[in-house]
């Protein structure tokens, strides 16, 4: 009792009365406005050999505005959507305008406040993690409070409640959390400098959502807590993440009542010229939502990573991996090595070599009598493949002015199991892709780029073969012409060309892009969380800026 | 209407506040990021002694990005010997890749400070949207001006703006 009282009244109360020692760049300036726009829209024409769908309203846009004002201490921001209608391929619950984003925050760098809307991770996101992917149409910022607590150096605490943001609204769950991260070698004076680094964190996430269901006996309250460890030493790096969910049973799990547990490991070897990265990853009944029958991509509270590679070339994002949080075992090794400059493999600039091998499996589960519905062995990949991706990527610059990327990538990829959650309409696609990306630089400013891809497969869409010319000047402009031929489809009325231009102007902060084209139909992702994108055609306006 | 009228008012007064430079000079806002060995740093810290720094915002999935951090360290040297910048690239890789940028880094061999942030807190914090995004800071640890986006050659005019902050201060 002594100890906490001693706490309280001799390092939390004088930090909120008295303030601590400030920021010292922060407190001398006046109050600052910054912000950002961001305006997407565009115009649909009709286009039945895709199978575009019908666009009423002919033109659709979304754009948002976010204003920060700081002074001091004190920060307070404020964000505005518009959706008048919202671009095809995100949801059409975004609607209307208003305020999405709203928050004050007193900050002097040992306690932090923050009311109102805020984002936040702990560890590797498994148990908490609320972001903002705009690309995406993803928010699931928090709006409640948060407080950050920095007692010690090397010690970190958070604590967080609220609920999440369900487009202009917040959902019905509560959600609460601590964590506390722990530098060893900041906390402790002895290991300020010892050649090994550690750091330790530790969280619970718990979420309350009222029982309404006539069948079932639902949890109201579901917790959630995970550890995790990082230790780098000299050129090895070991990241280490566990996490225990308990039953929380919901449409998305078939009602089970087992609890859900993840397991992040990675290990990576880093010297200069070379690179090395081994990472498995395991998710059972890893769903996590603050409304239990919340889906798509709604009131998620954690975030479970893919493991695969993210290709943004355009014919190896036609089949991207999209984590599958009911379960999944899933490995990633990548060696990235640069053959000097000056040898005879190297060249007069260096080679730089990237080999990525990921993939994931099923869990290997069996079904059981009770309310678990079923079990999971815990050391076995399962024997569905979902997703293998192997990939070779050769960078190396030929002369002053010539730089040639040449890639092969070989994937495998069930598209019943991770497009349409096992259905069986597609079955496993197997395909082999090359791409060749040669950049000819002109002279100082002027610069051509050119793509050159292809994708063989018997499944599916079947082959494709593609282009990209882009030309630049630099700083400001860019024009490009690009073209998708899905050449080999079975159906020869499906055999359509995707064809594209774009032109750009970009000046410090802002940017102005003009599309004109068609758009294939498929999945758009980012870091495994993905979208469905329906085909489209017509002129694309991007105007951004931020200041 | 009544938050779109309180927005206009806002907005109006941010413009004429800054309508009399292209570019209002700004301090890095204070924000922890974390180091290649899982250190954490608070950007308030970030500075170079007085010279001129490159805050360079980046991904291991960004192409551009990269080719823009790979065409700068083979003049990186000599940028070094004649202004004594240095590019501190920071990277908004998420929890997916997070780990990739160590070994991506020193496989590339790269010689840049770099620094991860892992929920995009210093993104947001500076109104980034896309990467790259780079930021020129001089000697005083203002932020004077922005580019985004990478089109090859664009490192010649930025030498040539770190150039011209050396000048300045000295």
């Amino acid at each position: 009792m002594n100890k906490m009282i001693k706490l309280i009244t001799g390092r939390i109360l004088p930090v909120i009365f008295l303030g601590a020692p400030t920021l010292s760049l922060a407190q001398s300036s006046p109050g600052e406005i910054h912000g950002s726009f961001q305006i997407d829209g565009q115009y649909y024409i009709q286009d039945s050999t895709i199978s575009a769908p019908e666009v009423a309203e002919k033109y659709l846009l979304n754009g948002y505005g976010d204003l920060v004002f700081t002074k001091g201490n004190f920060k307070a921001g404020v964000r505005y959507e518009t959706y008048q209608n919202v671009l095809l391929g995100y949801d059409k619950r975004f609607n209307g305008s208003g305020i999405a984003h709203r928050y004050a925050e007193y900050d002097n760098g040992e306690l932090a406040i923050t009311v109102g809307n805020f984002y936040e991770q702990f560890g590797s996101g498994l148990i908490l993690r609320s972001y903002w992917e705009p690309t995406l149409g993803y928010d699931n910022a928090l709006d409640g409070v948060r407080v950050k607590f920095k007692p010690y150096s090397g010690i970190l605490i958070k604590g967080i409640i609220g609920k999440q943001r369900y487009y202009f609204k917040t959902g019905e769950g509560i959600v609460r959390g601590v964590d506390a991260e722990v530098g060893i070698n900041d906390l402790i004076k002895k290991w300020n400098d010892k050649k090994t680094r550690v750091t330790a964190g530790f969280g619970f996430v718990s979420k309350y959502q009222k029982d309404d269901d006539n069948v079932y006996i639902l949890p109201e309250n579901v917790g959630a807590y995970a550890g995790r460890l990082d230790v780098t030493r000299g050129k090895v790096t070991i990241n280490a993440e566990y996490a225990y969910k308990y039953n929380d049973p919901s449409s998305l799990n078939n009602y089970s009542y087992k609890f859900g547990d993840a397991a992040l490991l990675k290990a990576t070897y880093s010297q200069k010229g070379l690179g090395i990265l081994l990472a498995a990853k395991r998710i059972d009944n890893m769903n996590f939502r603050s409304e239990r029958n919340a889906n798509l991509n709604d009131l998620l509270i954690n975030y479970l990573p893919a493991l695969t590679k993210y290709h943004t070339y355009s014919l190896a994002s036609i089949y991207p991996y999209a984590t599958q949080p009911n379960g999944e075992f899933g490995f990633e090794a990548e060696v990235n090595y640069t053959i000097k400059k000056g040898t005879k493999l190297g060249g007069d600039y260096g080679t730089n070599i990237i080999v990525n091998y990921s993939g994931a499996n099923s869990l290997s589960t069996e079904p059981v009598a009770g309310k678990d519905l079923y079990k999971s062995d815990w050391g076995k990949f399962g024997k569905d493949v979902y997703y293998k991706d192997f990939s070779l990527e050769i960078t190396r610059k030929m002369s002053k002015n010539l730089k040639i990327t040449l890639m092969y990538i070989n994937q495998v990829y069930d598209k019943d199991k991770i497009q349409f959650q096992g259905s069986k309409q597609y079955g496993t696609i197997y395909d082999n892709i090359i791409v060749a990306d040669i950049t000819f630089q002109l002279n100082d400013k002027n610069a051509i780029r050119t793509e050159w891809q292809t994708l063989q497969s018997e499944q599916d869409y079947k082959s494709w073969i593609a282009g990209l010319i882009e030309y630049s000047h630099s700083p400001n402009w860019f024009v490009a012409v690009s073209d998708q031929y899905n050449y080999g489809n079975e159906k020869s009325d499906k055999r359509i060309h995707y064809f594209n231009c774009f032109v750009g102007y970009t000046k410090d902060s802002h940017r102005i892009t003009l599309g004109y084209g068609r758009q294939r139909e498929g999945l758009f992702c980012v870091g495994g969380v993905c979208r469905q994108v329906p085909s489209s055609n017509g002129l694309t306006v991007s105007i951004s800026t931020s200041f | 209407m009544n938050h779109l009228k309180k927005l206009v008012v806002v907005f109006s007064c941010a413009v004429s506040v800054s309508s009399a430079q292209v570019f209002e000079s700004r301090p890095i806002p204070a924000v922890d990021v974390k180091d290649l060995n899982g250190k954490t740093v608070n950007t308030s810290t970030l500075n170079n002694n007085g010279k001129p720094m490159v805050l360079d915002f980046w991904a291991t999935w960004c192409k551009p990005c990269v080719n823009e951090l790979t065409a700068i360290s083979e003049h990186y040297e000599e940028w070094q010997k004649e202004t004594g910048v240095k590019i501190v690239a920071i990277s908004v890789d998420d929890a997916r890749t997070m780990a990739n940028v160590k070994p991506f880094v020193n496989g590339k061999g790269w010689d840049y400070e770099v620094y991860v942030d892992p929920n995009g807190d210093l993104k947001r914090a500076l109104n980034i949207g896309a990467v790259p995004y780079v930021f020129l800071v001089n000697g005083k640890g203002e932020i004077v001006s922005v580019k985004t986006g990478y089109a090859p050659g664009d490192e010649h005019k930025m030498y040539e703006e770190i150039k011209a902050l050396t000048k300045e201060s000295n």
